[in-house]
């Protein structure tokens, strides 16, 4: 923080508290936080889903969102307390001197207008610039963060460019007025990490530039550490820890803090396909596939999946690795080639599926929320697959639902009747492993398990999934595009690129070199702990050629 | 000055002034503005003006006090997790719930309640109230109360069991088509947009006069008629109930429609669908009332609201308001029944969470 000693505060927070509305009672949800912000400075702002990092961000704005509300402390900005201030007032704060970059840019922005419009939107607005100047400075400001084409991009609208494009346009316009602060919520969680890297990039450099200050919010540290000259950690509404970044990253004070650095650390024995002549569980050979009347989704994907290995497919989005799942599971009959299950040709359709082959297959869910039905119980959602495939009924039913619950370490008393929107994330993806289990599946396919869920909870998940493994001998297809994730629990990898394997073999084999080129990008492009990592990855790759990295 | 018009001043500006005081900036802009008001109206309109103020406050105050009363009835008398939900309704859902339950008890104990038999002749004709008679007689001498009484049975359980039936084929055929999809979805679609293309009631009209006017052939052909539109809500809330995940994981388990449209899609899309009801229940009853009006409907001497009012309709003319007695009666159950959708709308739209 010493780089900033002597510049002027920006922001202080004191004491702040905030309360959140539910059950017709207000409960609090951030307990005194205090924040000091200097002018150029980047704050990082990390801890777990619900620990209040964006209604902290939000209220840096002197806004609580509806539902919440501030009730203590006092939030300064250069001056002025915006918890007292009219609604008049901080309006003409936003935007002009502090700015907002959400999480997801193409839910941001407003579909129905051009780039350019919504950009110049707030200069124009404030009347600090003509609309021709306006756009000149947007134009100007997309070379800045390396845009293809930065005359021409915003006249665009916004399904007509790519994610990664969309956000560097929304930090884009999160600059047109020259803001002293902007705060930066989670601007790349939803990003690959190939196009995460350009945002980045483009977002360090803009702050530079300007001597901007921002708030940067994440729950990926390593993400955090390129960004971030501090860094406050939280927990359930409180501070944890508040240090310089290289104080923090080398010698964390707080166990929850530590505990947030070791996740990273889960790894298991790989293990190797089975010597004798065990047939592989399920067969994929040749597949393409198409949905109907577009072009091919899937070109020639072969894999095959051993009795109790894990095989990660691993690719940016749109490279077909779900598609693959949908092939398999029989939602999506491919074009071309087949689907063996230990040498036995699948039918292509589901619905010609017998139930002891739709019993072997069996699916975990990306978005728990969305893959538990909300208005049955725990007990109804893990004990139907039972009683479906099983017959189980009464009383072996229940025990069964009790064996399940105990197996995804979940306390069948309490569990047992409740409703899923009463669960935590983590929780609902354990519910939604034992609905899995208990079809007694020998193959299950993870798509993306772990990507909605924080660090913590996610490791935890991962780890049950290796147990499980160890003591039922499942195979996993772990679809993901988090390599962290690969290396923990992968024992063959398959990449995929535009609907083809790139690559595949042995985990051991593909994370030494050499590599496929498109191997190699994904494997530099996963942020390291390291605060260096991206200014030297930036050197190695050069800086021109950022924006094509992607399309290697 | 009389003393009705000095404690009516007084009355509204000791309230505003305590509403100041309180600083219940709502409830004094009302009183006070009321308070100018009626300097104006007590000018133009003289006392008896005041007086009609007067009442109607009194009226609004009651009901509100009902209405307060019967809700917490009903949250002592409910299971907790029902108690919760109901201590969210507003007093205009309340209202409309309170108005629901005596129309209920009225047409279920008809016999017990009312005075005479619906088709009874016991004075003459548009004789005017009396001790024995509460609402006067109608135009051949039966008891208008009575009627009433006997026309909430079977005005509105003709509408209910129309509009049940209309759910059942409107809600069947749109998750079948939701989960099918395909040529029965289609077809499904097709019919429902002929039945919906033909004005409904001269298609009422049509089908009655050509089957002639029993019981069966009007709540069918209203169910007919008011089915399409269930079918098309259905079909759009299920279809993005269809395309969640746990629906394809039920699928990819092997489980029939039957199973998918009763476990996993109706419980997740039952709250629109509630509320479509109360809203068709009033088309419907509208639409019977209708009927009955043009002597297609309930056919007499059954007592029937609609028929009560086209039969009194005469006495209209030399400033009775005996027709109108049923006419309100509709009225008030049309108002009530939507007072109690509204309040189901808001909660199932999500509203309140934002």
């Amino acid at each position: 923080m010493s780089k900033f000693h002597n510049k002027g505060v920006l922001l202080e927070i004191r004491g702040l508290k905030i309360d959140g509305y539910s059950d017709e009672t207000w409960v609090p949800i951030i307990k005194g936080v205090d924040l000091t912000l200097r002018r150029g400075e980047v704050l990082g702002l990390i801890g777990e889903s619900g620990a209040g990092k964006s209604t902290i961000g939000a209220a840096a704005m002197g806004y609580a969102r509806d539902g919440t509300r501030i009730s203590e402390g006092s939030i300064e900005f250069d001056g002025m307390e915006l918890t007292t201030a009219t609604s008049a007032e901080k309006r003409a704060l936003r935007g002009s001197r502090i700015a907002y970059v959400a999480q997801s840019a193409a839910a941001s922005f407003n579909p129905a207008h051009k780039l350019i419009d919504q950009h110049t939107e707030a200069p124009l607005h404030y009347r600090i610039k003509k609309r021709m100047e306006a756009q000149e400075d947007a134009m100007e400001l997309y070379e800045r963060l390396r845009l293809p084409n930065p005359r021409e991009i915003g006249f665009r609208y916004p399904h007509q460019v790519s994610g990664g494009q969309l956000q560097r346009a929304m930090t884009a316009m999160a600059m047109s007025c020259r803001p002293d602060l902007i705060i930066f919520d989670e601007p790349t969680t939803a990003l690959d990490v190939t196009t995460q890297i350009e945002v980045l990039a483009a977002i360090r450099d803009i702050v530079d530039q300007f001597n901007t200050a921002a708030v940067y919010i994440t729950h990926d540290l390593a993400v955090v550490a390129q960004m971030a000259d501090a860094i406050k950690v939280l927990l359930k509404g409180e501070e944890v820890e508040h240090a310089s970044t290289e104080k923090m990253l080398d010698a964390p004070e707080e166990d929850y803090t530590k505990s947030l650095w070791a996740v990273r650390s889960f790894k298991r024995p790989q293990k190797s396909r089975p010597e004798d002549e065990s047939k592989p569980v399920i067969s994929v050979q040749g597949v393409d596939a198409a949905y109907t009347g577009g072009a091919k989704v899937l070109d020639d994907v072969s894999f095959d999946i051993y009795p109790g290995m894990t095989v990660a497919v691993v690719g940016e989005s749109g490279s077909g690795k779900s598609t693959a799942a949908r092939v398999i599971t029989g939602l999506l009959p491919p074009m071309k080639g087949e689907v063996l299950c230990r040498d036995e040709a699948l039918p292509p359709r589901y619905q010609d599926r017998t139930r002891d082959q739709l019993r072997q297959a069996q699916m975990i869910y990306q978005m728990a929320d969305t893959a538990l039905n909300p208005k049955s119980r725990i007990s109804d959602i893990i004990g139907r697959p039972a009683q479906f495939y099983s017959g189980l009924k009464g009383q072996a039913l229940k025990q069964r639902v009790d064996e399940l619950l105990d197996l995804i370490e979940l306390d069948p008393a309490s569990f047992y009747n409740r409703f899923p929107p009463e669960l935590s994330g983590g929780q609902k993806q354990r519910v939604g492993i034992a609905r899995a289990l208990a079809a007694e599946p020998e193959f299950i396919i993870c798509d993306e398990v772990t990507s909605a869920l924080d660090q913590l909870v996610a490791e935890g998940i991962l780890k049950l999934l290796d147990r499980l493994q160890q003591e039922l001998g499942l195979a996993y297809m772990f679809i993901t595009h988090d390599l962290a994730t690969v290396r923990s629990i992968a024992d063959e990898v398959v990449v995929m690129q535009n609907g083809k394997v790139v690559e595949q073999g042995a985990k051991d084999e593909m994370f030494t070199p050499p590599h496929h080129p498109y191997t190699d990008l994904l494997l530099s492009s996963v942020p390291e702990m390291d605060p260096n990592w991206l200014t030297t990855l930036l050197e190695e790759r050069g800086v021109d050629n950022i924006g094509e990295a992607a399309r290697v | 000055m009389s003393m009705f018009v000095i404690g009516y001043y007084a009355a509204l500006i000791a309230a505003s002034c305590i509403a100041a005081y309180f600083q219940n900036r709502q409830a004094f802009m009302l009183l006070f503005s009321l308070t100018l008001v009626s300097f104006v109206l007590g000018i133009v309109g003289g006392v008896p003006a005041l007086q009609g103020v007067t009442v109607f406050a009194g009226i609004l105050a009651l009901a509100a006090g009902t209405s307060y009363a019967f809700r917490e009835f009903l949250i002592q008398v409910s299971r907790p997790a029902i108690a919760k939900e109901l201590r969210t309704a507003p007093l205009t859902a309340a209202f409309g719930m309170f108005v629901i339950f005596t129309y209920a008890i009225a047409g279920i104990f008809a016999p017990w309640i009312a005075p005479y038999g619906q088709s009874e002749v016991i004075a003459s004709a548009f004789e005017p109230p009396n001790e024995d008679m509460l609402l006067g007689a109608d135009q051949l001498g039966r008891d208008m109360f009575s009627r009433i009484v006997y026309g909430a049975r079977n005005s509105v359980g003709l509408a209910l069991l129309a509009t049940i039936l209309a759910f059942m084929i409107g809600a069947l055929a749109g998750l079948y088509s939701a989960v099918k999809g395909g040529w029965l979805d289609q077809l499904s679609g097709r019919v429902a947009d002929v039945i919906m293309s033909v004005p409904s009631l001269i298609f009422a009209l049509l089908m009655l006069s050509i089957f002639g006017t029993y019981l069966w052939v009007i709540v069918l052909v209203v169910a007919i008629i008011y089915s399409p539109r269930v079918f098309r809500l259905t079909r759009a809330v299920a279809g993005n109930v269809v395309v969640m995940d746990y629906v394809e994981a039920a699928k990819l388990r092997g489980e029939g429609d039957w199973h998918l449209i009763r476990k996993e899609i109706l419980p997740n899309s039952t709250a629109p669908l509630i509320a479509e009801f109360g809203l068709e229940f009033c088309f419907v009853f509208l639409l019977i009332a209708g009927l009955s009006f043009l002597g297609l409907g309930i056919q007499p001497p059954t007592a029937d609201w609609g028929s009560m009012v086209r039969e009194n309709a005469t006495l209209i003319s030399f400033g009775d308001i005996t027709p109108l007695i049923p006419a309100a009666a509709i009225a008030l159950l049309t108002v009530a029944v939507n007072f109690v959708v509204d309040w189901m709308l808001f909660r199932s739209s999500g509203l309140k969470e934002q």
